[in-house]
């Protein structure tokens, strides 16, 4: 038998194999724990609005973010993030939180080789690619903005 | 031919292992010889840990068979990490000659093969072999960085924080090693890297039917085989194909990495990592050996040859195992034979 | 002035767009980096044919917490400065926006990486 066509059928076999979890309780786990940061996030908003009535509200959803981002930051930095995003999964990926750990994480991580080759350069080893896709997107769209 | 068979039979004359605080909690906790409270071992970086926890096994080892570092003649050994550096930098420390090697998780089976071919043609009195693995430090080369909050899917594995050493020398005692198969490397095209124990399954096959083909038994004639970290799906793969090679494995075989954890511990398909068979073999095994509860042993360290490059181009993980066959001898017997000399 | 329905419905909605996002992780074992680029762009998508807009209207937090307000942000940026300044604006827009934010995310994890460091994980779970 040649290899290719062992290899195929090899894989089609060990995914067989992989037992399955109930996807259930995890997609709960993911609604839950987006649902809250959401919730928190609205929280700051409504405190931001009632403190500074003047600012717009975009402003005011800036600071929004800049906080629960700074938060984000704390908690990787004290260890808990880790445990909330092995529980939650997505739920603690797609928040804007989940952006902030995997920036803060790496920086923290690579801390031991040096301010300059540790942290500054390690840090956007995982939120690269977001900021990269950002930015490109970013001009793709103001180049549609200009003819619509 | 693979299969080496060692003339002069040489000695294992003892065994050292250490484990983190996880692993200690596990059901080997009574035959580890020591549980670390601590894992970083008061370094600052996990590679620093990681190399502390090396150089105390092999010290370990070497003041358990009452021995001194001088009394070595060589130090195989290696690790996980880049350019087998934990190892190296014990080798360092300790002034010893060292050989190093690197078969990824089966770094133990590989240099306790090289060092009883060493003693056994009387190259070398005394060697030690050794490995050991840090769950922190592979971590953050091989995945992500530890405060990622990123979930594993069901199929991985989790990298154990301990390692072993074993003294190979002709001084007798009650175990000895009989033979050793250097496994071919076998990629059956799985590229999952969290399911390692479906990329290393052949290769613990293959080696095992050449292993015994080439000194006539049959799985009967082990009281344990024991693969080094297949994990819960990687031994359930094996079983089936041994088993569509006509083998049947009875309850004699068990995976290190099945046994180092306790059930409930979260640890997906359970331990890996090179530390993973030094520790349960140099624990476990080697103290059943020793008492003459098990009579004859096949140690198949499985490790996976992939980095993390190979990996982010999309190239599939090759497999290897090496196996490695200890006998009890009955001390009397033992002493006998070398007066005989 | 504040409401209980805005919470409701922050809630339901994020959890709702995590539900989806978990869907994709469990189906098609996609990394933590890849999830981000894929519902960045979906932000910038909405945003580009005007549905965030409104969406934020009702979703309220929902919307602008999870990484696709963040992609909104960056293309609405962009086009709003597209139109006033013309050409520059298209490079200048989009982290125009979002300055704070990415600020922020590496001022504190440049803050919190000197004081804290990474601890071994107990298991997993």
């Amino acid at each position: 038998m040649d290899k290719e066509k062992r290899n195929v059928n090899y894989n089609i076999y060990v995914e067989s194999k992989i037992p399955k979890t109930k996807a259930w309780p995890s997609l709960f786990k993911a609604f839950l724990v987006g649902g809250i940061i959401c919730a928190v996030g609205q929280g700051f908003f409504d405190l931001y609005s009632h403190l500074f009535p003047n600012l717009a509200e975009s402003e005011v959803t800036s600071c929004m973010l800049m906080s629960i981002i700074f938060l984000t930051c704390f908690f990787t930095g004290i260890g808990i993030y880790d445990v909330v995003g092995a529980w939650g999964g997505a739920g603690s990926v797609i928040p804007i939180t989940g952006f902030s750990n995997s920036i803060s994480s790496p920086a923290i991580e690579f801390k031991k080789e040096g301010i300059i080759y540790g942290i500054c350069v390690k840090m956007f080893t995982i939120a690269g690619p977001v900021i990269v896709c950002g930015v490109v997107g970013s001009i793709i769209c103001g180049f549609i903005g200009l003819f619509i | 031919m693979q299969t080496i068979k060692f003339k002069n039979k040489p000695y294992l004359s003892n065994g050292y292992s250490i484990v983190g605080p996880l692993e200690g909690k596990g059901p080997l906790k009574d035959y580890f010889d020591y549980i670390l409270k601590d894992d970083t071992l008061k370094e600052k970086t996990f590679e620093k840990s990681e190399r502390k926890l090396l150089q105390d096994i092999i010290v370990g080892a070497i003041d358990k068979a009452g021995l001194r570092t001088g009394d070595i003649d060589f130090f195989f050994g290696g690790d996980l990490l880049n350019q087998i550096v934990s190892s190296s930098y014990t080798a360092r420390e300790l002034e010893l000659p060292f050989i190093g090697l690197y078969s990824a998780c089966a770094t133990m089976a590989e240099a306790l093969a090289l060092a009883g071919i060493f003693v056994d043609n009387g190259l070398a009195k005394n060697v030690v072999a050794g490995t050991c693995t840090h769950f922190s430090s592979a971590e953050r080369q091989y995945r992500f960085p530890l405060e990622l909050g990123n979930q594993r899917p069901p199929t991985a594995q989790w990298t154990i924080t301990g390692g072993g050493a074993s003294i190979v020398s002709n001084t007798p005692s009650n175990v000895r090693l009989v033979a050793a198969t250097f496994g071919r490397v076998t990629d059956f095209g799985v590229s999952d890297v969290n399911n390692m124990g479906a990329a290393m399954a052949p290769a613990a096959c293959d080696t095992i039917i050449e292993h015994l083909k080439n000194m006539g038994r049959s799985p009967r004639d082990y009281d344990m085989i024991a693969t080094g970290d297949l994990g819960k799906l990687g031994s359930e793969i094996f079983i089936d194909l041994m088993e569509h090679e006509k083998i049947v494995l009875g309850k004699n075989y068990c995976d290190c990495g099945c046994m180092i954890y306790d059930k409930t511990e979260r640890v997906f398909m359970g331990g890996s990592g090179a530390g993973c068979s030094a520790s349960v073999f140099n624990g476990y095994i080697l103290s059943k050996l020793k008492k003459g509860e098990f009579k004859r042993v096949l140690l198949v360290s499985t490790g996976a040859l992939m980095s993390t490059t190979t990996s982010q181009q999309g190239d599939t993980i090759p497999g290897i195992a090496h196996a490695v066959e200890f006998e009890y001898v009955d001390k009397s017997t033992a002493k006998k034979e070398v007066k005989g000399d | 002035m504040i409401s209980v329905w805005d919470y409701v419905i922050s809630f339901l909605v994020g959890g709702f767009i995590c539900f989806l996002g978990q869907i994709l992780v469990i189906r098609t074992k996609i990394t933590t980096a890849r999830i981000l680029v894929l519902f960045l762009v979906i932000g910038m998508v909405l945003e580009v044919f005007n549905i965030y807009a409104p969406f934020k209207e009702f979703a309220k937090a929902g919307a602008s917490v999870p990484i696709i307000g963040f992609g909104a942000s960056l293309a609405r940026g962009a086009i709003m400065a597209a139109k006033e300044y013309g050409v520059i604006g298209i490079f200048t827009g989009g982290l125009t926006a979002t300055a704070g934010g990415i600020s922020m995310a590496i001022f504190a994890s440049f803050l919190f990486a000197l004081i804290f460091s990474s601890k071994t994980k107990k298991g997993g779970h």
